[in-house]
């Protein structure tokens, strides 16, 4: 018993000073290890009267646990005091800055035929295209512009070959054409482009895009014309309310014809949209003149409808406030970061137009 | 069309402020560009201040004046005058200005040695007064608030200009514009005076219009005024004339031109003593020349309409007079031309000859037939008036009576297209107004087009002019349907947003550039595809359609880096050209990457941008469209703008035929020619016309899931394998031992160098094992691991680096 005692106090003082996990391994094989105190102590256990052995057992079992329990707390005290020594050394500056992120931009005229898309398509309309290289039937002769016609000259066409046949097309309305005789009416479409005109100075680009819009079908006049306008005007420039103005203007693909001007006012030398009183052009339209209708094989008498031609970067620069629309197509990587768009923001009638 | 609000009251009875007519102008589709005064050479004379006067230091007699002409800046102004003061006010005439009394000219000088900007004048040099000693004084109480404002009032009338559309030839003429006015509303159109002028004797010119194929002119009528004295313009004419900007020349020529405003009739004036006999209209033959009044000698194809004499060609008609028989100061005998030229002709001869006059743009568009004599009277009564001499009768020839167009115009056609309602009383007020003859049969209008109308030919016509008279504002707002006919996009277009938004997304910067381009960039990248030239480029820099995405990409990359930046990633998506005709095009999306990875970065190791990068981009944008990695394809071949040893094509699939993209470095060839300065340049390009349809819907592509809960192992190996020997097939023939075991295979390095032979290189790659059926024992996997190197020592003449 003596023995047991003895083994325990010693062993208790000894866990009781400092130390280290090193020093707590050596004691816990100084006492559990093949020739340990406790392990030697149950081996003798079998030289023992049997009515001892029992007490003794106890004891030891009692001593055992006791000392086990001693070591195991002595561990945990050991680890967590290094965990906090090792949290007192391994502080870094947060501040520092992040590893490298990669955003990249989309273009205005991008993300602004996204917009126009996502509010047509609230209106059920579908998007077409068509080429860029037109042949002089489709982009004047049969949009009722006739060779003679000096509608012609409102273009300044871009040409492919000396027999004037072949061009870079001057406006979308030539999709229409394109559209009408591959399917039958009705016809819901936008047809957003690139467009081409031989001018070129501060508020021209020889390139620029525009949305063609086409509805046809059996009973559609000015009334849905306007209407369609409304709705896409105050949807694209996000207000509630929107001052529209419809002029009497003449295309030879559209009669009646109309341009539409849109109320706006200055503030703080920026375009304001919405009820100012000053006047700003944004779209061309009208009734699909029969004649259109004839040449793409469709019965003026029984269908109707109307077209209209939207300046794609105009609006651009009118909604986000770019005033040169010569940098569209400058590639100034500074520029295209400024107003270009986060990739992830598409334009979608669930969940808003723009951030 | 520019006229004076004045000019207009001579056709429109109105009472209507300015404003209001500018504002019913634009309602019925006459656009107002501008309301304004015209400026005049007077504007330069400013009221100004003396705010310090020096002694010049080179000259006695001569000042150097600090001057507040109202602007930002206080300017210099040398000055002779005793009187030149500090504080004084006093009258500045700008460079450019005209000194009305010697119509010297201002420019900048030096006056001995110091820049003069400019004069401050005497009220004699103003022609105010004889006082020539000194500058003008101004009286304090009366200018000192009008610093820097014109000194003389702008007497002139407010000028309004119209943009008048191609239709509208009516309305290039002052009583045209008055007649929609009218119309419309604002007051009423004033009868012109029907006072027939006394005509005495027969024209004594022959005039004769040719049987020609396709004769431009139809209508030839003429007039011979005789004994006139051509002078200057009285003051009311060349107060007309020069409102509208344009310059009096002499009585006869202003009346013309007067007329041709007023009434849209445009006429010539010929010297008829120096007509040859007789005139007739003509075709031109081949190389006939004549000297036009804009003092160009023109050379004459076929079959152009000409006015021509015995001794040769006089004119164009319908556009152009000539010098020979031009009127002059001089001129005593006069042939007044009025005439009908077909716009077809005109047009077709004005284009080839370039040539652009008013006469030509008013023809072009359709001149009132039957303004001829409307137009002779008008301009023989104001040039008698003016310069006297005696008027012979009219004289007309015609190849062909024009009859007045009828139409019949259901009046239910209205409300079908304009969506309301209109009395049709106001449908026959509003057409009468505009000059159609009308009458009512039921719920039809029998109508008699105006001959000034040659744009209205069919019903549709009509309702135009009804709806702008009545005002667009009457349209009702009807809300849109929203019944869908087609999907929103199609499959390609879907494509395409993704893919644009999926390189972004990568941090690429998407640009838009013209689809054409630089010849000499555009060559370098050209392959197989057809230069297509532009006819008319806007410059020689931009004279082909791009056959590829990079010639632009490239020039603007390097318009980025020479601003300073140097790792750049732009994409552009967009059209490319095969050839010149239409739909010969190809959609794709192009990518472009300089500099490094990670530069400047204090916790990552910089690094060139690579060959890797470009694939990893592609390849990435290819799975996240839908395809699969697995079946994706790369080969060596690519086009040769990339550089030959680093760049790579890839398919959809082993076995076909287009690839659908290529990525690579930039051929060192290129990057030297057009002196890129840059690390580092690569560059991929996905074709997006070679995705189609590869795509299940999401919905039918999804399999089952399934998946194994059995233990994985991995195993390394490493093959050396002949240089060449590509990665690609030693993970395919890897993985296609047993696809139910291996998992994955990938590669973890790739070594040439010491203890690898010369043409040999070593590759590293750990290999995933896993049964979906059990846990392999280490028998199983010793197994594999034998299958493994025997299958690739087999099929590649690898072998395993022990």
């Amino acid at each position: 018993m003596s023995d047991i005692k003895k083994i325990k106090d010693e062993f208790l003082h000894k866990l009781n000073a400092d130390l280290n996990i090193e020093s707590i391994n050596q004691i816990k094989s100084e006492l559990f290890g093949k020739k340990g105190k406790i392990s030697n102590s149950f081996k003798n256990l079998g030289s023992l009267p049997t009515e001892e052995r029992k007490k003794f057992a106890s004891d030891l079992n009692f001593v055992k646990d006791e000392l086990q329990e001693k070591i195991n707390k002595k561990i945990q005290e050991i680890e967590i005091k290094e965990i906090n020594s090792k949290l007192e050394n391994e502080k870094v500056d947060v501040t520092l800055p992040e590893r490298n992120i990669v955003q990249g931009k989309i273009h205005p005229v991008s993300q602004v035929i996204d917009e126009i898309s996502s509010i047509f398509s609230e209106i059920g309309f579908s998007v077409e295209e068509g080429p860029d290289v037109e042949n002089e039937h489709y982009n004047f002769t049969a949009l009722n512009t006739p060779d003679n016609h000096p509608a012609r000259d409102m273009h300044d066409t871009f040409y492919l070959d000396d027999k004037k046949e072949l061009l870079l097309r001057t406006h979308t309305s030539p999709v229409q054409v394109r559209t009408m005789l591959k399917g039958k009416p009705p016809f819901k479409i936008i047809a957003p482009g690139r467009t081409y005109r031989s001018d070129s100075d501060q508020t021209h680009a020889p390139m620029f895009h525009q949305v063609e819009g086409l509805h046809i079908d059996k009973k559609i006049n000015m009334g849905h014309l306007k209407g369609c306008l409304n709705f896409f005007i105050k949807s694209f420039f996000e207000v509630d309310k929107i001052k529209m103005r419809f002029r009497p203007s003449h295309f030879p693909f559209t009669e009646p014809s109309a341009e539409v001007d849109i109320g706006y006012e200055l503030k703080d030398g920026k375009i304001v949209i919405g009820e100012g009183n000053k006047w700003l052009e944004i779209l061309g339209c009208g009734m699909v003149h029969p004649n259109v209708l004839k040449n793409v094989k469709i019965n003026p008498d029984k269908y109707q409808g109307y077209a209209f031609g939207i300046g794609i970067d105009r609006l651009a620069m009118l909604k986000y406030g770019i005033n040169d629309l010569r940098a569209f197509f400058e590639t100034d990587y500074r520029w295209l970061n400024h107003f270009g768009f986060d990739p992830l923001d598409v334009p979608s009638n669930y969940r808003g137009l723009s951030r | 069309m520019k006229f004076t609000i004045g000019w207009l009251k001579e056709h429109l009875d109105t009472k209507f402020k300015d404003i209001e007519i500018i504002e019913k102008l634009t309602d019925v589709g006459l656009e107002v560009e501008s309301f304004d005064r015209v400026g005049s050479d007077l504007d330069n004379f400013k009221v100004a201040k003396i705010i310090n006067a020096e002694q010049h230091p080179n000259a006695d007699k001569l000042k150097v004046c600090d001057v507040d002409i109202g602007e930002q800046n206080i300017i210099k102004v040398v000055c002779g005058a005793p009187n030149a003061r500090k504080d004084l006010l006093t009258v500045y005439a700008g460079p450019g200005s005209v000194i009305p009394k010697n119509n010297m000219k201002l420019t900048v000088s030096k006056i001995r040695g110091v820049t003069s900007y400019g004069m401050l004048c005497s009220e004699s040099e103003l022609n105010l007064s004889d006082e020539s000693d000194g500058i003008t004084e101004l009286k304090l109480n009366k200018y000192s608030d009008k610093v820097g404002k014109n000194f003389f009032k702008n007497n002139s009338e407010k000028v309004i200009d119209l943009s008048i559309t191609p239709n509208r030839p009516d309305c290039l003429g002052v009583r045209g514009i008055a007649r929609d006015l009218a119309a419309a509303g604002v007051g009423k159109l004033k009868n012109t005076s029907n006072l027939k002028i006394k005509n005495n004797g027969p024209q004594k010119i022959k005039v004769s219009i040719t049987k020609d194929k396709n004769q431009g002119c139809t209508i030839f009528g003429s007039c011979l005024i005789k004994n006139v004295t051509n002078k200057e313009s009285p003051k009311w004419l060349k107060d007309k004339i020069t409102s509208l900007g344009q310059k009096p020349i002499s009585a006869i020529v202003d009346v013309t031109n007067y007329v041709m405003l007023d009434l849209n009739r445009p006429l010539h004036a010929y010297d008829a003593d120096k007509i040859d006999k007789e005139i007739i209209v003509r075709n031109s033959k081949k190389g006939e020349t004549f000297e036009a009044l804009d003092n160009k000698a023109y050379i004459l194809d076929n079959n152009m309409c000409v006015i021509s004499d015995k001794s040769g060609v006089l004119g164009l008609g319908g556009i152009i007079g000539g010098t020979r028989s031009g009127t002059e100061f001089s001129t005593k005998n006069i042939l007044l031309e009025s005439a009908y030229f077909l716009p077809r002709s005109i047009r077709k001869t004005s284009k080839l000859l370039n040539i652009d006059t008013d006469a030509k743009f008013r023809f072009e568009r359709g001149i009132d037939p039957q303004s001829i004599e409307i137009g002779l009277n008008k301009a023989a009564q104001l040039i008698t008036e003016i310069c006297g001499g005696k008027v012979s009768e009219f004289d007309i020839q015609k190849t062909r009576t024009d009859k007045k167009n009828k139409i019949k115009f259901k009046i239910s056609l209205f409300e079908k297209i304009a969506g309301f309602k209109i009395k049709d009383k106001e449908v026959i007020k509003i057409l009468t107004d505009l000059g159609f003859e009308v009458s009512k049969k039921k719920s039809e209008l029998d109508l008699t087009i105006p001959t000034w109308r040659p744009d209205i030919t069919q019903p549709i016509d009509i309702v135009e002019e009804i709806v702008r008279i009545k005002g667009f504002s009457n349209i009702e707002i009807l809300e849109p349907q929203k019944n869908r006919i087609k999907d929103t996009l199609n499959k390609q277009q879907k494509l395409f947003h993704f893919l644009q938004r999926s390189v972004a997304s990568k941090g690429y910067f998407e640009t838009v550039t013209w689809s054409f381009t630089d010849s000499k960039i555009n060559n370098l990248f050209i392959e197989n595809y057809k230069e297509v030239k532009i006819v008319n480029p806007i410059s020689s820099e931009l004279d082909v359609l791009r056959n590829s995405i990079f010639p632009n990409l490239v020039f603007y990359l390097k318009k980025n880096l020479d601003r300073g930046f140097k790792d750049i990633s732009l994409f552009e998506i967009g059209p490319i050209f095969k050839d010149k005709n239409p739909g010969e095009q190809l959609t794709v999306i192009g990518g472009i990457k300089s500099g490094k990875i990670s530069r400047l970065n204090w916790n990552e190791q910089n690094r060139l941008i690579d060959v890797f990068d470009a694939k990893k981009d592609t390849i990435q944008t290819l799975i996240e469209a839908g395809y699969d990695r697995h079946s994706l394809f790369i080969r060596e071949k690519s086009p040769s703008y990339y550089h030959p040893g680093k760049s790579g094509s890839v398919y959809l699939d082993k076995d076909d035929i287009d690839p659908v993209a290529y990525f690579g470095e930039i051929h060192p060839n290129i990057i030297k020619k057009l002196d890129i300065k840059t690390e580092a340049l690569v560059c991929f390009e996905i074709y997006l016309d070679h995705l189609k349809d590869k795509t299940l819907k999401l919905k039918d592509s999804k399999s089952q899931f399934q998946f194994s809960d059995y233990q994985k192992s991995d195993r390394d190996f490493a093959f050396v394998v002949d240089k060449n020997f590509k990665a690609q097939d030693l993970i395919e023939i890897i993985s296609s031992i047993d696809q139910s075991l291996i998992k994955s295979v990938k590669i973890f390095d790739v070594y040439e160098g010491e203890n690898i032979p010369k043409d040999k290189k070593s590759i590293a790659l750990n290999v995933t094992i896993q049964s979906s059926e059990k846990t392999l024992e280490e028998s199983d996997l010793e197994k594999i691991n034998k299958l493994i190197i025997a299958t690739v020592e087999n099929k590649s003449g690898a072998k395993i680096r022990s």
